[in-house]
């Protein structure tokens, strides 16, 4: 959609806005909207405000502990001030993590969504056979549960167990150690994109589909090759999808957990704090201190929060810079 | 006037959110059956319990597979924060400690009856913190043996380790007879096998005095276990893979590694790991730290513990005594569920007169590891042991990966358990 169908379309639903005839102050229909969003307001409390709302409050929280900490009465929950916090944001392994994190999503995000852009490209092109086999081929790894997937790869890393290997073998070639080192990062990478893209490519190629044929004939005729019309009519006009696909793809990088968690039995290389978010399980599950989980919970919260609206505050500024030109 | 209508919908959504948790537990009024719930994960217990069902209409006990292990552990002690807990639960003898400290079980000293001599005194130990109170009764037991294929042994015309020293030896001529086989691995990702080994070697990682914790994880003899594995597997004399992956079930079940250090419920494991295998193994006494000595430790074992939240503690108590040292449910639980009974009465029994499925060439394995567990090195738990198995398996995966020092990841260990216990104010000694 150009930004002048935009503006035409927003003047219009305003002018039909202003038909409605607005409800009178008095009388039962004043109470009316707020029926209807009472669901959604419930349902918005009770299960987003208040376990946020619990969660902050058991980070400000600790338990204590009275002599050996045996018997009743031995523990009990105190105060603890933004203790906990800081203690969280000290330990150099969550700050390790999000390193790790960070290089992890330097692979993953660039890769995967090179490869959604590419293959959707390449089905949209005219000519093209097989365009519905080949887009659900393509879609079909993201119907896999990420635990399963995880665990189908973790074999085809594992030497001794995998066909990969074997084959190497066979060929004389050196065999690499996929689940040690640096590689750990390649492999687990692997198992995004492989999950990943398909699903960006559904949306990326549902806008382009939606592009009216006339622009590409109008590029034609001013001699446009298939190339050019990708790179220079295409791109442009899907970068919306693009910059949909690059946020959902962060957030989905910040909260990776269950491939590393589903690979760290297989190998030494991953710790039980590899990210942040399985350094929160740890704490919380591994070594039952919920208070210490929650507060590091909503640091990642925050964060995840920041690097959002920065990213969207950045795309926006960027689209009304183009819209000016 | 909005504002009242919103207030109003919310109460009644809370109101009705709060009935629905509620209401739930109030299973056997004062007429009528008892109705005790036993949250379990040993295989076959539903059987056993069957017995029990129909010879005490009055008390009946229904089993509930919620989690095992560790994950158990959390559930139950969330379960208890909302009130919610079991009567009975299967508790390992490490998590006692942890479960305790969060009010979770209930001191049933008062409700026993003769129960103490029917176990050996290093379990007895560890279901009363070395206090007074007794928190749960021992069901099984895991202690520890060397494990290795007998005809891959006489093969490489090896001699089966009877000292630590020996077993490097082994290993090393292990490598040296063929560069693809190991004869072990040292695997990172379970903690309670090194803490068997440290308690073999003479560790109590917790001990209570008066009312300070004394930690020594980081002691002589566990030092020595430590530098012992990696020295090994810095030398690449032994594998630094983690067992109960693919690779290891391969391994294991080709014969690229020969041995296992485990306990005395292996067959099972290896039964399933290593199907090609049956038959091919034999079991021996964990190689010792001093000549002609007899010292093991455990790994695994788990105990039936009774819990605060339940309203009818005489007759769960009842029920685990019954459990735990009956004749006929210990022949149960050994053949429903393939466990080592802790009664010591129960480790000779008829149930235990012939070998495991899988070691059938091995007739008196049942015997020997009677013998065997006679020399069961006490252990020590402390409120923390999975803040020190979390930090062992971290700090111990690193160091056997680069093959780096062993000492000092289990002063990290050391350390990461202080500190928790100390930031959560207890008193500690090192």
């Amino acid at each position: 959609m150009t930004p002048r169908m935009t503006r035409r379309m927003t003047r219009h639903t305003k002018d039909v806005a202003e038909d409605v005839p607005r409800p009178t102050r008095r009388g039962p229909r004043r109470g009316a909207p707020y029926a209807f969003l009472a669901p959604a307001i419930v349902l918005f409390l009770l299960f987003f405000a208040l376990p946020i709302g619990y969660a902050i409050q058991l980070s400000l929280r600790t338990v204590e502990v009275q002599g050996l900490g045996l018997g009743s009465g031995a523990r009990r929950e105190v105060w603890a001030g933004l203790a906990n916090y800081t203690d969280a944001l000290a330990d150099p392994e969550l700050l390790d993590g999000a390193l790790r994190v960070a290089v992890y999503g330097l692979i993953v995000v660039p890769v995967m969504l090179g490869l959604a852009l590419v293959f959707a490209l390449l089905l949209d092109a005219e000519r093209v056979r097989g365009r519905r086999a080949g887009r659900l081929l393509i879609f079909l790894p993201y119907a896999i549960p990420g635990v399963i997937a995880a665990l189908l790869w973790g074999f085809l890393y594992l030497p001794s167990v995998s066909p990969l290997h074997r084959t190497l073998d066979a060929l004389g070639l050196p065999e690499p150690d996929l689940l040690g080192g640096n590689a750990l990062y390649l492999a687990l990478a692997n198992i995004a994109v492989w999950g990943g893209t398909g699903f960006n490519m559904i949306v990326i190629h549902t806008s382009l589909r939606a592009i009216p044929a006339e622009l590409y004939e109008a590029a034609r005729l001013d001699g446009c090759s298939q190339l050019q019309i990708a790179l220079r009519v295409k791109i442009p006009l899907v970068t919306p999808s693009l910059v949909l696909t690059f946020f959902f793809s962060i957030i989905a990088t910040l909260q990776v957990f269950s491939e590393p968690t589903t690979l760290r039995p297989l190998t030494n290389s991953v710790p039980t704090t590899w990210s942040p978010l399985m350094k929160v399980y740890q704490d919380a599950f591994g070594t039952g201190d919920i208070h210490s989980a929650a507060a590091t919970a909503v640091i990642i919260a925050l964060v995840t929060l920041a690097l959002s609206f920065g990213f969207l505050r950045a795309a926006g500024a960027r689209a009304r810079q183009g819209e000016a030109r | 006037m909005h504002q009242r209508t919103t207030v109003a919908a919310l109460t009644a959504a809370l109101t009705t959110a709060a009935l629905a948790g509620c209401g739930s537990s109030d299973g056997g009024g004062s007429d009528g059956p008892v109705d005790l719930t036993y949250w379990a994960w040993a295989p076959g217990m539903e059987q056993v319990v069957e017995l029990w069902n129909e010879a005490n209409p009055d008390i009946q006990v229904t089993v509930k597979e919620q989690a095992a292990g560790d994950d158990l552990v959390t559930r139950t002690i969330t379960a208890a924060q909302a009130g919610e807990a079991p009567d009975l639960v299967q508790a390992e003898y490490q998590a006692l400690p942890t479960l305790v400290s969060n009010d979770v079980l209930a001191d049933i000293s008062g409700e026993l009856d003769g129960a103490e001599e029917q176990f050996a005194p290093g379990l007895w130990q560890q279901v009363t913190l070395g206090t007074d109170a007794v928190y749960a009764l021992p069901q099984d037991s895991g202690p520890m043996m060397f494990y290795y294929r007998e005809d891959l042994f006489a093969e490489y015309g090896l001699e089966v380790p009877t000292t630590w020293e020996e077993f490097a030896d082994t290993a090393r001529a292990v490598r040296d007879a063929d560069p693809d086989t190991y004869l072990t691995t040292f695997s990172a990702n379970d903690a309670g096998l090194f803490a068997g080994l440290a308690q073999q070697a003479g560790a109590r990682w917790w001990t209570a005095d008066g009312e300070t914790w004394r930690v020594a994880i980081d002691d002589e003899a566990t030092r020595r276990v430590a530098e012992f594995w990696g020295g090994l597997v810095a030398e690449d004399a032994v594998l630094n893979e983690p067992m109960y992956t693919p690779a290891w079930n391969q391994a294991i079940n080709t014969g690229e590694q020969l041995a296992w250090v485990s306990a005395v419920w292996a067959p099972g494991t290896l039964s399933t790991a290593a199907p090609d295998t049956a038959g091919s193994w034999a079991m021996a006494p964990l190689p010792q730290w001093e000549e002609g000595g007899n010292a093991t430790g455990s790994w695994g074992g788990s105990t039936t513990a009774v819990t605060n939240d339940g309203q009818h503690r005489e007759a769960a108590v009842e029920f685990a005594t019954w459990l735990n040292t009956d004749p006929e449910a210990l022949a149960a639980l050994v053949t429903e569920g393939g466990i080592y009974p802790a009664a010591t009465a129960a480790q000779t029994g008829d149930a235990l007169a012939g070998p495991p499925a899988f070691f059938e060439n091995q007739p008196d394995f049942y015997a020997r590891a009677a013998e065997i567990a006679q020399g069961t090195a006490p252990a020590s738990w402390g409120p923390n042991v999975n803040v020190a198995y979390g930090a062992f398996n971290d700090a111990f995966a690193a160091a056997a990966e680069s093959r780096g020092d062993f000492a000092e990841a289990l002063a990290t260990v050391h350390r990461a358990t202080v500190d928790d216990m100390e930031s959560h104010g207890f008193q500690v000694a090192e």
